[in-house]
């Protein structure tokens, strides 16, 4: 295996007494999709926060491109690379689609290259492209979805980060939402860090996983492994 | 007809005030929900710093009544509030981002006591006259105008409204038309997904608090154009109408913050004007108390959503 892109050593994190993450590791291995899966209030989200900087870890080093990124605010870490499209997608509702995808292109600062990734974000989700100067509310749930990826894509990260991108979302338009995942992965070479509760789907497009409940890794491995685990199978395959 | 013509036109220029002012309160309750109630007192030190600056910036121009020194006093007292607002919010505000929003808020209205107390002990409790920026005089109309030329408009008013819209058009394009106006918006939607866009979530509070306050020192010098009387303890009174101008126009709505100034200018002109001076201050707040009762979001808020 290669050299991770993303290192997430033994961190841990707390809200105020409430221990959340319990000294928990993971490497992103550079061009692939990696699939954190675990149960309601596992941590998951918690996981992301803290490495987009919005919460600071009690214990544990992050390093992302061989550079410790522990700490930083929020901003720099977009700046140093990685995007998030948070849970329950935080589009920002008053202001437009174009509004929102410059938002997420807001530390770029060549036009030129912005128009590009905005071409790029409309060649993958061509229903944002039918919809920019709509305001970003009145989208649909799958629409602010995408428009949720578009706008983390807008930074150029080297790695994304996806918090549950099914979530509230129709059967049928969840399928779309991998397969755009896929897409994204195999055409730009974008890492990805996926979040889901979804594990059967996750499992699938995914390069590698880990499992974490409450506030532990417990199992990590080959998605085709993982399936095969009778615990996984029990508790997150649905037997 | 006429008379009522000549209160409108009074409520403007005295609405405008409260809508500069109004505008602070508004920005600031947009990006970190809570009430600036020391923002009155940075109109109250932006008189003060017109007061202190415009002996030195006038002489640039005779030392008499200019427009172009005027301008400057104007601009400088902005500036200089501007830099008292950053200061608020990093000493006194920003340690307590973590905490309750009520600790903000009593914060606030610690740091406004200490600005009044400061004030009175630093300029003096006494009014103090303003010195005479503009050669301010009722406008002639000719006497061929028949009835309307027995309206009296002011120079001064003729310049507070003017320079009011001037700077409405530019908060306009700022808000609306650049990259930091966006990230503003931005953060006043959801903060965390701003910072997660890259936002550095302290440059634009910083700037909120320049821009608000820069808006309540111009109505500072503006006010002390028309009332040359000015003293520590001005902001209180012209900060709760302004507060009122804001709840009126939805709190957090820049163009509401200004409509409901304007609409509080014209609704004390008129009771001023038509029933008895005495009543102002008491139906002004008697709007606060219908607006929360009736339409709690204000004429152009929008009712907050609740976040999923
Ligand atoms: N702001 C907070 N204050 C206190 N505790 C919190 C806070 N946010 C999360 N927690 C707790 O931390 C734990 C992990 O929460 P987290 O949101 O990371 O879980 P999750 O795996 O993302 O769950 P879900 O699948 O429901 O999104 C939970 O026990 C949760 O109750
Ligand atoms: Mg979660």
């Amino acid at each position: 295996m290669s050299a991770p892109i993303l290192d997430v050593r033994n961190l841990s994190v707390s809200y105020g007494a409430i221990s959340a993450l319990h000294g928990i590791s993971l490497s992103i291995t550079k061009g692939q999709i990696v699939t954190l899966v675990g149960a309601n209030g596992a941590g998951k989200t918690t996981t992301l926060r803290t490495i987009s900087g919005i919460l600071k870890p009690t214990a544990g080093q992050i390093v992302f491109r061989d550079q410790n990124i522990t700490g930083l605010p929020p901003h720099k870490i977009v700046a140093r690379g990685i995007a998030q499209a948070p849970e329950g997608r935080m589009i920002f509702s008053n202001l437009t689609v174009h509004e929102n995808l410059r938002m997420g292109a807001y530390l770029r600062k060549c036009k030129k290259e912005m128009a590009a990734s905005m071409d790029q974000a409309f060649a993958i989700f061509p229903r944002l492209a039918e919809r920019v100067k709509q305001e970003a509310g009145t989208l649909s749930g799958g629409e602010q979805q995408m428009l949720a990826i578009a706008r983390a894509l807008m930074s150029k990260p080297d790695c994304l980060m996806l918090d549950e991108p099914s979530l509230g979302i129709a059967p049928i338009l969840v399928r779309t939402i991998f397969d755009k995942i896929v897409e994204i992965n195999r055409d730009i070479g974008l890492t990805i860090l996926l979040v889901e509760q979804n594990a059967n789907l996750a499992l699938e497009v995914s390069h590698y996983a880990y499992v974490l409940e409450t506030g532990r890794i417990t199992l990590e491995g080959e998605p085709a492994v993982l399936r095969q685990d009778p615990a996984v199978r029990a508790a997150y395959l649905g037997g | 007809m006429i008379e009522f013509l000549q209160q409108l036109i009074n409520g403007l220029a005295q609405g405008s005030i409260y809508a500069l002012i109004a505008i602070g309160y508004t920005m600031v309750f947009g990006v970190l929900r809570f009430i600036n109630f020391a923002h009155g007192d940075v109109y109250m030190l932006g008189a003060f710093a017109g007061f202190y600056t415009a002996p030195k910036l006038m002489g640039l121009f005779g030392g008499g009544p200019s427009y172009a020194g005027a301008a400057l006093v104007l601009v400088s007292a902005m500036s200089i509030c501007a830099v008292i607002g950053v200061l608020i919010e990093r000493v006194c505000y920003r340690p307590l981002r973590q905490h309750p929003r009520l600790t903000v808020l009593i914060t606030a209205i610690g740091v406004s006591l200490l600005l009044e107390s400061g004030g009175q002990y630093v300029f003096g409790a006494d009014p103090q006259a303003f010195p005479e920026i503009i050669a301010d005089a009722a406008i002639e109309f000719p006497a061929s105008w028949g009835i309307f030329s027995t309206l009296t408009i002011t120079i001064g008013q003729v310049l507070v409204v003017g320079s009011t819209l001037v700077l409405l058009l530019v908060l306009r394009t700022v808000v609306l038309h650049t990259r930091t106006g966006m990230a503003m918006r931005a953060l006043s939607l959801n903060p965390m997904a701003a910072s997660l866009m890259g936002v550095n979530l302290d440059a634009i509070l910083s700037f909120t608090f320049a821009i608000g306050s820069a808006m309540a020192g111009a109505a500072g010098v503006l006010t002390s154009i028309q009332q040359p009387s000015i003293d520590p303890l001005m902001g209180i009174n012209a900060g709760l109408k302004a507060f009122v101008a804001a709840v009126l126009g939805g709190i957090g709505n820049i163009p509401g913050a200004a409509l409901g100034g304007l609409l509080i200018g014209l609704l004390e002109a008129l009771v001023v004007g038509y029933v008895n001076p005495t009543y102002r201050d008491p139906l002004v707040f008697a709007v606060l108390i219908l607006v929360l009762l009736f339409k709690p979001s204000g004429l152009l808020g929008k009712p907050e959503r609740e976040k999923v």
